[in-house]
């Protein structure tokens, strides 16, 4: 089958590749991956024009950004698979170390600790596991079989754990939830036995009591109280989900246009340019602008799930299929959380929302589907 | 679970991931499904509901407060207007720390804890995204040290609105009043619509009595904002009506002349215009400046005005009740007159005390220590008042008895609230049979009677009564109810007026004529004031005990000597012939009516004298020549 799908992909012999496959194969990039990306961006830029209060500065910083992460996507692009497999354990020590320093040396603000501090230079050591760890639980179970037994299952846990406390610890619940998914999504692509999701599930919703009163910090617990009743404070913390509700159902279907959403433009909604920029979009673009967005993602994240199926070793299959699927979560609980279905994370709209981190880390993440794509050291035996 | 053979199976692992990337492409469109239906009922069910809290949101009714009534003298001076003042504001949505922005906002200027209580009680009370005012009257140095530092404060606004300023300090303090910071109580009994953007209302005196008048009607605007609450647009705006101006009977040349006439002593002058009672001078010292109040006084300077021991909070002009002396005995030979029991001509033995039939004690006339002896072997009506005879009216007052007494006089209306359109009026004491039952649970004793009839004892009377009943002896009986508002808009007030007394042209004539010998004659108690005259007046002096009253707890031990001395009074009306000016005058301590007659004198030349005769400084001469 494998071989078949190569061939629908990329007609002619891959042994002389290099000179007669089309350009874009040999720069290891993905066209139709690539084509919707930048529409993405390009909307996302136009968007944020208006939810930074028309500022062109906003606009090109977060331009500057683009073009940064798309320079880091094509070099993840470029570097073959097996490297990825043979570099992720490393990577993964590293991360768990630099997350361990961040305990002892971390710097931050409101009680959190979450970043290092080198030459002036501040960083997310979290940031970097987001992709290391769907690597590393694939790289681990790339070696054995699929679907993995029990006690490769067990350690795929205890890899996943040990970052994911670790960050937990700073404490930042979002990255922490984030980080474990992105590994579990590479035991769920595995193809784990039904009675693990289940039993997992079952086990989370034992957990919740005790995660609720001993687990989580006030100002967390306060999230989740406020998006059930966010109308028990309007002026603290139900203000922003009171705000951007109003902002996406004041936009109906057609939207204020572009520019003219009140709610956006007179500051009424609270970080309008960063995680709570779709209600900007679905006030101004109305309910048509959602759907063009979603649709947008859609195609991406059924892009990332094509490249999963097609990849031709279990690794590339198991880290596109945990990177799309986390991709797709960033998007879930982004437009989730700003509609009021869920607490009040800090997670962005990915590629749309201003922020260069965030950007980076999940293009360089695109940058690793595309060398999934297009790589060639992966093929079938 | 199956056991799986540990070799390779590259076609059932495709399968594998096949099975599992098609249940997550199902899982993801089923999420996507729900996020999509969250925004179609968001955006299309409840579209008209979140329309409408948008254009709520952007959409603010802004009050518009009114500007407060000016406050004019008789010719036009201004006693309290508007001025713009500077306001620092917090809208407690915008802080982030309210502590720390408090904090800040000390370390550049002053703040008192009274600012602070006020801005805390004021917080509680708030719509959300009012501006709540913290100081006001900020300088401009102020001003500027808060521009420069607003970037970093957050929800710290600097407005400037209209706050009432008193241009003559402490001149007329107890004759207009002073408007003050709203605080918790008023803030309930005020209507909350008519109050909303404003912060000040009447406290005190003319101020708060014509409320009302002043206040005007809150306007109202449509504004957009923005969340900071900066008003970006104005959408609609319904004009607030102004209060009214005012303009009252008092004339500040006169108020002046009084003010400097009392100096450092402390007492009270109340004019009045016999003719329409209007008050032309209200004054008591010692004042104080009523600016202190308007933003809220510091607690040191208000410590210091309450903990005087001159009291210069307290209005002795409508809430100092004094014996009224001597100055009743007018009013008294009048009610003799009208109950038939003295005639003109009628006359009582004047050994210089009296004693009550069947009884031993006797009661002096103040010039038995004086002289050793009385006025006169025998004293008339005429002589009784000009000469102020205590044995004359002691007997007339046994002869009337109290309770007819209290009838009479209060013709005059003592006893009861003048009703003078100011606040804190006090009503005195005309006492009575019934009074001393009702009050002190007592009968009335017969020596009682004859305290009273020279005014001491139980009599109490304020300046405002005092002069109040002098405009009712100047017109022969027609009261009329004093008042400081002359017109409003330029709409004159109509008069209160009444006869409260009728008696025959002769006795007031009579009456009339002992008081101009108070002044005007060689042996009149106050003959000395009468010297360069230009005018006549009709007068009355009066002297009252201070020893023995239990009336000024308020006074400190250290002073008790000075503060025993009796108190100086003296109530007059001028011209004689037909009066255009009646006056009261008390100076506590004074030590008798000598001290008072020429504080009246200054106020009457200054009404009569200085406007009419300086246009022929010639004819002036030749008269005090002569």
């Amino acid at each position: 089958m494998g071989d078949y799908v190569r061939q629908l992909q990329f007609p002619g012999d891959s042994s002389d590749l290099s000179r007669r496959a089309p350009l874009a194969l040999r720069l290891h990039l993905d066209v139709p991956l690539l084509l919707l990306l930048v529409v993405l961006t390009l909307f996302g830029l136009v968007v944020l024009y208006s939810a930074s209060g028309q500022k062109m500065a906003a606009v090109v910083r977060q331009g500057q950004y683009f073009l940064l992460a798309y320079g880091v996507m094509f070099l993840a692009a470029q570097i073959d698979l097996k490297r990825y497999q043979r570099w992720s354990p490393w990577f993964y020590l590293l991360g768990v170390l630099l997350l361990v320093g961040v305990i002892f040396f971390g710097v931050g603000a409101k009680g959190a600790q979450r970043w290092l501090s080198l030459g002036g230079f501040r960083f997310q050591p979290s940031e970097i596991l987001k992709l290391v760890m769907p690597l590393t639980v694939a790289w681990y179970l790339s070696s054995r079989t699929v679907p993995p037994r029990f006690k490769y299952v067990l350690a795929c846990l205890l890899l996943v754990a040990i970052p994911s406390v670790l960050i937990l610890l700073q404490p930042d619940l979002g990255t922490a939830l984030l980080i474990a998914a992105s590994g579990l999504f590479v035991l769920f692509m595995a193809g784990i036995g039904w009675s693990y999701i289940v039993g997992a599930f079952l086990l989370a919703c034992a957990s919740a009591w005790p995660v609720w009163m001993y687990v989580l910090k006030d100002y967390q617990k306060q999230r989740i109280l406020t998006l059930l009743n966010p109308e028990s404070d309007k002026l603290g913390a139900g203000w922003n989900i009171i705000q951007s509700k109003t902002a996406i159902g004041s936009g109906g279907w057609e939207g204020k246009g572009w520019l003219n959403g009140t709610q956006s433009q007179l500051d009424f909604l609270p970080e309008s340019h960063t995680d709570f920029i779709i209600a900007v979009l679905a006030e101004e673009f109305g309910l048509r602008g959602v759907l063009f967005l979603m649709a947008l993602y859609l195609l991406i994240v059924l892009r990332g799930f094509w490249i999963a199926v097609y990849a031709n070793s279990n690794f590339g299959r198991m880290v596109a299929g945990s990177i799309t699927l986390t991709f797709f979560v960033y998007i879930f609980v982004n437009m989730g959380m700003v509609a009021g279905l869920l607490p009040v994370v800090g997670v962005p709209l990915p590629l749309v929302s201003a922020g260069g981190t965030s950007v980076v880390t999940l293009m360089a993440g695109f940058g690793l589907l595309m060398a999934i794509a297009t790589g060639d050291s992966g093929r079938p035996r | 679970m199956p056991q799986h053979i540990p070799l390779k199976d590259p076609g059932g692992e495709a399968r594998i991931f096949i099975a599992r990337t098609l249940f997550s492409v199902l899982l993801v469109l089923a999420l996507l499904g729900v996020i999509l239906a969250r925004y179609h009922d968001l955006q299309i069910n409840d579209h008209e509901i979140y329309r409408t809290q948008s254009d709520r949101n952007r959409v603010q009714l802004q009050p518009l407060p009114p500007k407060r009534g000016l406050i004019y003298d008789r010719n036009g001076v201004l006693l309290a207007d508007n001025r713009p003042s500077h306001i620092l504001s917090i809208v407690r949505e915008r802080v982030e720390d309210m502590d720390a922005t408090l904090a800040d906002l000390q370390q550049l200027l002053p703040i008192s804890e009274s600012d602070l209580e006020n801005f805390r009680q004021k917080l509680q009370r708030r719509r959300p995204y009012e501006a709540v005012p913290l100081r006001f009257r900020l300088t401009e140095e102020e001003r500027a040290l808060l521009a420069v530092n607003r970037h970093r404060m957050p929800g710290v606004t600097v407005d400037a609105q209209l706050v009432r300023h008193y241009p003559h300090g402490a001149l007329f303090s107890h004759a207009v009043g002073y408007v003050g910071r709203i605080n918790e109580r008023e803030a309930q009994s005020l209507d909350e619509r008519d109050y909303r953007g404003t912060f000040h209302v009447g406290k005190v005196g003319v101020e708060k009595f014509y409320e009302d008048l002043l206040h005007g009607e809150v306007g109202y605007q449509n504004v957009e904002t923005n969340a900071h609450g900066r008003v970006l647009r104005v959408l609609e705006r319904f004009d607030p009506v102004p209060g009214a101006d005012i303009t009252l009977h008092l004339d500040f040349q006169l108020q002046q002349t009084a003010l400097a006439a009392l100096g450092e002593q402390r007492g009270a002058v109340v004019a009045i215009d016999p003719l329409d009672g209007g008050v032309l001078a209200l004054v008591s010292t010692p004042g104080f400046d009523t600016n202190l109040f308007v933003n809220g006084i510091s607690s040191a300077d208000y410590k210091a005005l309450r903990d005087s021991p001159d009291v210069p909070l307290f209005n002795r002009a409508i809430q100092g009740q004094y014996p009224p002396g001597s100055t009743v005995k007018p009013m008294m030979a009048m009610a003799g007159l009208q109950a038939g029991l003295v005639t003109p001509e009628s006359t009582v033995a004047d050994p210089g005390w009296y004693s009550l039939p069947g009884d031993s004690r006797r009661y002096r006339d103040w010039i038995l220590k004086i002289r050793g002896t009385g006025h006169a072997p025998r004293v008339d009506m005429h002589m009784a008042v000009a000469e102020s005879c205590d044995v004359y009216f002691y007997d007339l007052a046994r002869r009337l008895t109290i309770d007819r007494m209290h009838d009479y006089l209060s013709g005059y209306g003592l006893g009861k609230r003048t009703g003078v359109d100011t606040t804190n009026e006090r009503p005195g004491v005309l006492p009575s049979t019934r009074w001393k039952r009702d009050t002190m649970n007592q009968p009335w004793y017969p020596g009682e009677t004859l305290s009273a009839g020279i005014g001491q004892g139980y009599m109490l009377a304020t300046p405002m009564q005092l002069a109040a009943a002098t405009t009712v002896l100047a017109t022969r009986g027609q009261a009329r109810t004093p008042r400081l508002l002359r017109s409003v808009a330029g709409q004159t007030q109509p008069i209160d007026a009444r006869e409260t007394i009728t008696a025959p042209p002769d006795y007031w004539d009579a009456v009339h004529e002992s008081m101009r010998a108070v002044v005007h004659s060689a042996r009149g108690t106050a003959r000395k004031i009468g010297e360069d005259i230009r005018y006549q007046m009709a007068s009355k002096t009066g002297t009252s005990q201070v020893i023995g009253i239990a009336q000024n707890a308020i006074y400190v031990e250290a002073e008790v000597a000075e503060r025993h001395r009796n108190h100086g009074l003296f109530i007059a009306f001028a011209p004689y012939e037909s009066p255009t000016i009646a006056v009261a005058v008390i100076v506590e301590n004074g030590g008798g009516a000598s001290a008072a007659s020429p504080i009246a004198r200054a106020v009457l030349d200054a009404w009569l004298v200085d406007e009419a005769a300086l246009d022929s400084e010639a004819t002036a001469g030749a008269l005090a020549d002569g």
